[in-house]
């Protein structure tokens, strides 16, 4: 199949960026998004052009690094990680817009890729538990409710790929942030920080310049582990448990 | 880092969460009102005598141990105080969001503006709400104060009503803004709710949607009916 890519160019954060229109000739339908990329980015390296930067890494779906909005949504018209998207879902003669993920706390460093420092910050500011690491204890020494073992395992699905903030209407981290909160706070391990953390990683949240939350559920709906919206009520309900109970 | 001698509930009380928080409160308080408003309103179906009693009612409440009108004022101060703080927390989620996503003009694609399942309501709330606070002032003018009298001022509540409404154009605006108020309080009802934490499952999630839908229906047709039985010559 034949393709047009009109892809987001930017040197570097202090210039500025356009779109820049490609031809991609001979495409497998069987390549990944990111295998297409790589493919224009031979040709344009043989050209002595320069290639378009992106961020990857395990190329499974698993790691969370990939992810550019393809078409004005995040990861692409499926539900999964770019690497994860396959050119079948384009039609021959497609012609495909892609730009890196837009949000202020998310500069971009150059091309398709942004800074996710900030999603760094959220971590340090709670999303651990202090206890000093040793031997592993044994498994059924700390029981765990079924369901709250199962809806904190749904939350530490999340990769920290971004998308949620970049679908975000208000460029809100809430998604990201409460599935962090989400699968600490369900677990035992995570009980003696409970409220400080949710405080301190919303408070993170919000000193990095990322929007509020109003609820519309584009986050959930791009997110390609598919972190569920009642992890935001969850955090939500701990941040007022934290009003009270937060005082030490 | 200036916040690190914050306790967890100083740090969460100054959080967008909690600023969120403030404005679901507000929103369901006046919702509240809303509820009680528009079962004063039908009341002009029982006629002239029931209205206008009603309306006379509802300065005595309460009394002796209120004074005149006391309830009515304790209402106004707390509705005051709800509009105040829900346009506050609004304003500045909004600032923070419009630059949080990186201003207005986000994505180069025009494929996707609509967003991927957001409702149509969602995109209503802050123009909606504006609009809404804009009605509030010229509906307060028209049948509180009387200032604004097409078709005539009365003393009688129930004849200021009946006055006003039987002008095609007085229905037609306050149509428009009960359809402004019925998609704010689609998506509202459905957000104040998530946010003060109900929204706890997929299940939770579908009662949530659907309560709100039924609330943003109700209210919008239940204002409508007393103008357009007044404009169809239902009630005169």
């Amino acid at each position: 199949m034949n393709i047009t890519l009109r892809v987001w160019r930017q040197p570097n954060a202090e210039t500025e960026g356009r779109m820049v229109t490609y031809g991609v000739e001979n495409v497998s339908e069987h390549m990944s998004f990111l295998e297409m990329l790589d493919v224009l980015n031979e040709r344009l390296t043989l050209e002595g052009d320069d290639p378009i930067a992106f961020d990857h890494d395990c190329r499974e779906g698993i790691c969370g690094q990939c992810g550019v909005v393809i078409d004005g949504q995040p990861h692409g018209p499926l539900q999964t990680t770019t690497c994860q998207l396959h050119m079948r879902s384009f039609a021959d003669g497609a012609v495909i817009d892609v730009e890196p993920w837009r949000a202020e706390p998310f500069p971009v460093i150059k091309d398709l890729v942004v800074d996710r420092g900030a999603f760094d910050r959220i971590i340090q500011a709670g999303g651990y538990i202090s206890v000093p690491t040793g031997s592993a204890p044994d498994a059924h020494a700390t029981p765990v409710p079924k369901t709250d073992a199962d809806m904190a395992f749904d939350a530490a699905t999340c990769i920290a790929c971004g998308a949620c903030v970049a679908a975000c209407p208000n460029g809100s981290a809430m998604l990201f942030t409460a599935a962090k909160v989400t699968h600490l706070n369900l677990l035992p391990q995570g009980q003696p920080e409970r409220y400080s953390r949710v405080a301190g990683m919303v408070a993170q949240h919000d000193e990095e310049g990322f929007g509020g939350c109003t609820n519309i559920g584009e986050c959930t709906a791009v997110c390609p582990k598919g972190i569920p919206f009642e992890t935001i009520s969850f955090l939500n309900r701990d941040l007022l448990g934290s009003l009270i109970k937060g005082n030490r | 880092m200036a916040t690190v001698s914050l306790t967890p509930a100083k740090k969460a009380a100054r959080s967008t969460v909690a600023l969120k928080a403030l404005m679901a409160v507000t929103g369901l308080i006046m919702l509240g009102y809303l509820i009680a408003h528009m079962y004063g309103n039908l009341k002009v179906f029982s006629g002239r005598a029931s209205f206008d009693n009603y309306a006379h009612h509802l300065r005595d409440i309460g009394e002796p141990v209120l004074p005149h009108t006391g309830l009515l004022w304790i209402i106004r101060v707390v509705l005051l105080v709800s509009v105040i703080l829900h346009a506050y927390a609004a304003i500045a989620l909004w600032r923070r969001a419009r630059v949080a996503r990186g201003g207005t003009k986000r994505y180069v694609s025009p494929k996707a503006r609509r967003g991927v399942q957001r409702s149509y309501a969602s995109f209503t709330m802050r123009w909606g709400g504006v609009i809404i606070a804009l009605f509030v002032i010229y509906h307060l003018l028209h049948l509180t104060a009387n200032v604004i009298a097409p078709g005539g001022a009365a003393g009688s509540p129930y004849q200021r009503v009946v006055n006003g409404f039987q002008i095609w154009w007085v229905v037609l605006s306050y149509t428009i803004a009960m359809i402004a108020v019925g998609l704010h309080l689609r998506h509202g009802t459905w957000s104040a709710l998530t946010t003060l934490g109900a929204n706890t499952s997929a299940a939770a999630r579908r009662r949530i949607n659907a309560l709100a839908y039924v609330v943003a229906a109700v209210i919008t047709i239940g204002f409508l009916l007393p103008p357009f039985g007044i404009l169809l010559g239902l009630v005169k």
